[in-house]
């Protein structure tokens, strides 16, 4: 695969389609768990592992696939994926596991994941489907770990509270930097409003460079008259 | 080899499944024993803090009992038991109970009381109070639930079981007092159920699903 293909794939994935911000899938999770980075990263890397392995699997069976059959392979394979997924973590990271609780089994519901199976990984090579998993996976990660960031600063003060639920060892209360803080924000009205504001903050991002494309163009087609 | 296409769809279809059958249980092979001493681990480590200051033998998991409902215990559910020796000595039990009025729904209370009937330690298992209010009561948010630790029928009197805005000796938290007192509730009626059950639940065995006479 040529490397601009790459970028281009890594780009739609994190910033044109972002799952969440943009297609607005997988929202269930998304406001449930973030209420701290670290639960926020978790399952983010729970949905990252499951979207590249399913659009493995999908993109390596649609030679087989019929029509009328390619939605319950799809439920197949993607169900398979989350138990072997939700196993690993009770068996490597117990106290993640119950930090999540029942958001890691429900990744299955995510309609990121059935979503690029039957877009992407069922039209197009193993390798190619794979990175888009990658690259949908790594937005919808990325997008989680920032809503849970916002939300665990502005409503305890502290960053990265709970990280020895990844690494293991003695609890810890991560960064603090205020004692305290605005409770709203890690209650669910919270999570609503951060998703809201990161929404309206790409669309504004957008707008903007949009409108300096226009004036570039407009400005570049005066010039020689 | 010329097949029906719901024939092919049908041997696809049970094809993929197998696959996805055989990957489920390679991994569920390569986890069950880690997941299962993980479980055992957690258990034994969430028990430790409600036995505060009481030597005793590991295996506390081992000695289960479950009193089914109805019974004396706070809650309508099965009321689980862990009693816990040091050597053949009884030493203490840990009573799972759920104290039902709380302020959003059950709060589960692991309470141990040792063989004087004292507390030896209290813990929230599982509850849904408000967060910054009522979520006080966890013991990682405040020290509110170590003040019952020593305290037993005799210490307070019956009628000092109570916050003391209602009369009673217990600190209350701020902006929460229907979540303390369904907890104090809780305590003292469980105190008063080994108070009058003691011999029978350490003279039952281990491991069988027993019957304490009510």
């Amino acid at each position: 695969m040529k490397q601009n293909a790459f970028i281009d794939r890594l780009k739609t994935g994190l910033w044109y389609e972002n799952p969440g911000l943009v297609q607005l899938l997988g929202l269930c999770p998304l406001l449930a768990v973030t209420s701290t980075l670290v639960n926020g990263l978790g399952l983010g890397i729970a949905t990252l592992c499951v979207l590249v392995a399913s659009n493995a699997l999908v993109s390596a069976s649609r030679r087989w696939l019929i029509q009328e059959i390619r939605i319950p392979v799809y439920v197949l394979i993607i169900a398979s994926l989350v138990t072997c997924t939700e196993l690993i973590f009770k068996a490597w990271f117990p106290a993640l596991d119950r930090s999540l609780g029942i958001f890691i089994p429900l990744i299955v519901t995510n309609c990121a994941i059935v979503a690029r199976a039957e877009i992407y990984a069922s039209r197009n090579p193993v390798v190619a489907s794979m990175l888009d998993g990658f690259a949908m996976g790594s937005g919808f990660a990325l997008l989680l770990m920032a809503i849970g960031a916002c939300r665990e600063i502005i409503g305890q003060g502290t960053l990265f509270s709970g990280l020895e639920m990844l690494t293991g060892g003695d609890p810890v209360r991560g960064i603090v930097l205020v004692d305290g803080g605005w409770l709203l924000a890690v209650l669910p009205p919270g999570a609503f409003f951060s998703l809201a504001l990161a929404i309206a903050g790409k669309n504004a991002l957008d707008a903007r460079r949009r409108r300096r494309k226009k004036n570039t163009m407009q400005r570049s087609g005066r010039s020689p008259g | 080899m010329n097949l029906a296409p719901e024939v092919k769809s049908g041997l696809t279809l049970a094809l993929i499944a197998g696959i996805c059958t055989a990957l489920v249980a390679a991994t569920w092979q390569l986890t069950a024993g880690r997941i299962a001493a993980n479980q055992q681990a957690w258990l034994e480590q969430s028990l430790a803090p409600a036995l505060s200051g009481l030597f005793y033998d590991t295996g506390v998991t081992e000695s289960v009992m479950t009193i089914p409902a109805p019974h004396d215990l706070p809650g309508n559910q099965d009321a689980i038991v862990y009693r816990v020796y040091a050597g053949d000595e009884p030493v203490a039990a840990l009573f799972v109970v759920s104290a039902r009025n709380g302020y959003a729904g059950p709060i589960r209370l692991l309470i141990g009381i040792d063989t004087e009937g004292t507390v030896s330690g209290v813990l929230v298992l599982d509850h849904r109070e408000t967060p910054g209010l009522g979520d006080r009561i966890e013991s990682g948010k405040s020290d509110w639930l170590l003040q019952f630790n020593g305290h037993s029928l005799t210490n307070p009197e019956p009628a000092g079981w109570a916050i003391k805005r209602d009369g009673g000796e217990f600190d209350q938290l701020t902006g929460a007092s229907v979540t303390p007192r369904a907890i104090i509730k809780a305590i003292k009626t469980t105190l008063q159920y080994f108070d009058a059950h003691a011999g029978e639940i350490f003279a039952t065995a281990a491991d069988e699903p027993t019957e304490v006479e009510q």
